[in-house]
């Protein structure tokens, strides 16, 4: 079964195109990277995907429901249940600690539930910091809540969005690591980025150039 | 459980408030700034009429009593009754006068009773020369008759006449003061009201009593009507050109304070709605993050609504206690006495600083749900 189906999406702005004809699959408990360099437009598909923008024509099929028919508040809905977001800048609340940053995700969800939020540093390996302002920790650890964050509600899809852009190697290689666990325990992952270093841990990469697939590269291979 | 995300959400509010410290004081010195305008300016609005009420009393009394039909006097015992509907607050001056001719050395003058400690309230107008009478051998005379007579202060002047009873008196009195007012009082020789009752053998009666009242024209209006219905032996009169000019210029000066409080309001909230706007507008990422994890327009509306509403309290009560000190200092500076507080002014000023910050932080926040959280997440 598939988590994510894309047919014939295409995203204009007046008469220049973002995207054209976008078709992809992702399979349920897959990792795809979307790969480019600036202004191929995979930060429009990413969007897309995400349910933070809508194409002009084509349908999106995420866990089997058509999400180019729905309303906005609908899709923000669909947002909270069904995806976690991972952010380059990070995006964190300056005001809140770590886990209250956590907490906030469950908040916006369900119901707020403190010792998941701090399973889930733990997880991230930074329960010692969970009382920690974002201003308090590093790019790397600022991350790590981020990726805390996003899998607090048990997403079906993780999308990041060039996840390791603002890390160091040692950074990078930690995050790296902590989405093999989750594709691991059964998360479907679609990374944005610009590295062929980073798009080669997941199965499959689609390269985006100038809003077209220009290859799809299968990394098991 | 519902409890648990109240508690959260509660305690990230107060988190921002206090971890953004920098930029609550700069949001709540406006809101304060604007709420001091807001009651200081009212008060005043309230306070300076009624302060300038006072200061008009200096123009002399404002009511006249005279004895009504053919009556030559007013019993004061009556006077005392008709007084006492005015509320003390507003009492300023009650002053009996008493008329007597008598002769010195053979040229006739008009001897004047009265009290002079009310002098001073319902006619501080009058420019004394050396002081008042204070001993019963005393008398202060009008600068027209010091000059025709060629008196002055410390001299001695005969005074010769007939009680009621028509018993001759001839007394001699000392001058201890010269009145210049500009007006009949000029020719008149005035000695202590109760000199003047044992003079004419005849007690607590009075020609005139003039009276000072700090109240607008509508007021007196209705006092004089509750005195003719009341005291039919008495007859009141308003001092028209006192009271006509008097509600002319205050009026004027109403009009003029409630013109320059409302542009200085209008201009303080657009101030006070300027510095939320700005404080709203650099939180736009953050909405956007809230709106990408799932959060509903309305519901990040109510988080700054609750967050905006608690600044406009908070700004609107220090506001309150700054703006009763303003209005406190502006009234002692110009008019030398203390405002009068009206309490209802604070929960006023509370609620508008509220509606203000609430209105100023929902226009930018409407403005920010309404952008899809891609764009402002990448700052565009």
């Amino acid at each position: 079964m598939n988590i994510l189906e894309v047919n014939n999406v295409s995203k204009n702005y007046g008469s220049l195109y973002a995207l054209a004809d976008i078709n992809m699959t992702v399979g349920d408990g897959k990792w795809l990277s979307i790969m480019g360099p600036s202004g191929s437009g995979k930060s429009t598909l990413m969007n897309i995907i995400g349910c933070m923008d809508k194409p002009t024509s084509g349908s999106v099929i995420l866990d089997g429901q058509d999400i180019t028919q729905l309303s906005l508040t609908d899709l923000t809905v669909i947002r909270r249940d069904k995806i976690g977001l991972i952010f380059q800048q990070f995006h964190l609340v300056p005001y809140l600690t770590a886990l209250e940053n956590v907490m906030l995700a469950q908040y916006y969800h369900s119901m707020v539930d403190e010792k998941e939020a701090l399973n889930a540093l733990e997880r991230v390996g930074l329960h010692a910091r969970a009382k920690h302002l974002p201003r308090q920790l590093s790019g790397g650890e600022q991350q790590r809540v981020c990726i805390a964050r996003a899998l607090i509600n048990y997403p079906k899809l993780i999308l990041a969005d060039e996840p390791t852009g603002n890390l160091d190697e040692a950074n990078e290689s930690l995050v790296m690591n902590l989405l093999h666990q989750l594709h691991q325990e059964g998360s479907s992952i679609i990374v944005v980025t610009h590295s062929p270093e980073v798009a080669k841990h997941a199965e499959t990469t689609v390269v985006l150039e100038h809003g077209k697939i220009a290859q799809i590269i299968d990394n098991l291979k | 459980m519902l409890n648990k995300n109240r508690l959260f959400i509660t305690k990230t509010l107060l988190s921002s408030l206090i971890r953004r410290r920098s930029r609550i004081l700069v949001a709540l010195l406006g809101t304060a700034i604007g709420a001091t305008v807001l009651f200081g300016m009212v008060t005043l609005c309230y306070d300076i009429p009624r302060q300038m009420g006072k200061a008009f009393r200096s123009y002399g009394a404002n009511i006249i009593f005279m004895p009504a039909g053919s009556h030559a006097t007013i019993d004061l015992n009556l006077v005392n009754a008709a007084t006492d509907l005015i509320p003390s607050t507003q009492r300023i001056g009650v002053t009996p006068f008493r008329y007597l001719a008598v002769r010195s050395n053979v040229v006739p003058y008009t001897l004047v009773g009265t009290d002079f400690q009310q002098i001073t309230k319902t006619s501080p107008y009058w420019l004394i020369e050396g002081q008042f009478p204070s001993q019963d051998n005393e008398i202060m005379i009008g600068i027209d008759v010091a000059n025709y007579a060629h008196l002055s202060i410390g001299d001695i002047m005969p005074i010769a006449g007939k009680s009621r009873q028509n018993d001759n008196f001839d007394q001699i009195f000392k001058i201890v003061g010269i009145v210049k007012t500009g007006k009949t009082e000029d020719s008149f020789i005035f000695v202590n009201f109760t000199k003047l009752e044992s003079l004419l053998q005849e007690q607590n009666q009075a020609e005139v009593i003039e009276l000072s009242i700090s109240a607008p024209k509508e007021e007196l209006q209705n006092y004089i009507a509750k005195v003719k219905l009341n005291f039919p032996s008495i007859e009141p009169h308003l001092i028209k050109w006192v009271t006509q000019s008097e509600t002319q210029v205050l009026g004027k000066l109403s009009s003029l304070l409630y013109l320059v409080t409302s542009v200085v309001l209008i201009l303080t909230m657009i101030c006070v709605a300027t510095t939320m706007m700005t404080v709203v507008i650099e939180r736009r990422k953050e909405i956007g993050l809230k709106k990408a994890l799932g959060a509903e327009n309305r519901r990040i509306a109510k988080e700054f609504l609750a967050e905006s509403l608690f600044l406009g309290f908070i700004g609107g009560l220090i506001g309150s206690l700054f703006g009763l000190l303003f209005a406190q200092v502006i009234s002692r500076e110009v008019f030398g006495s203390s405002i009068v507080f009206e309490f209802y002014l604070i929960p006023f000023t509370i609620l508008i600083s509220m509606l203000v910050t609430v209105v100023a932080c929902l226009m930018p926040v409407k403005q920010a749900v309404e952008v899809e959280p891609a764009l402002v997440l990448r700052g565009e």
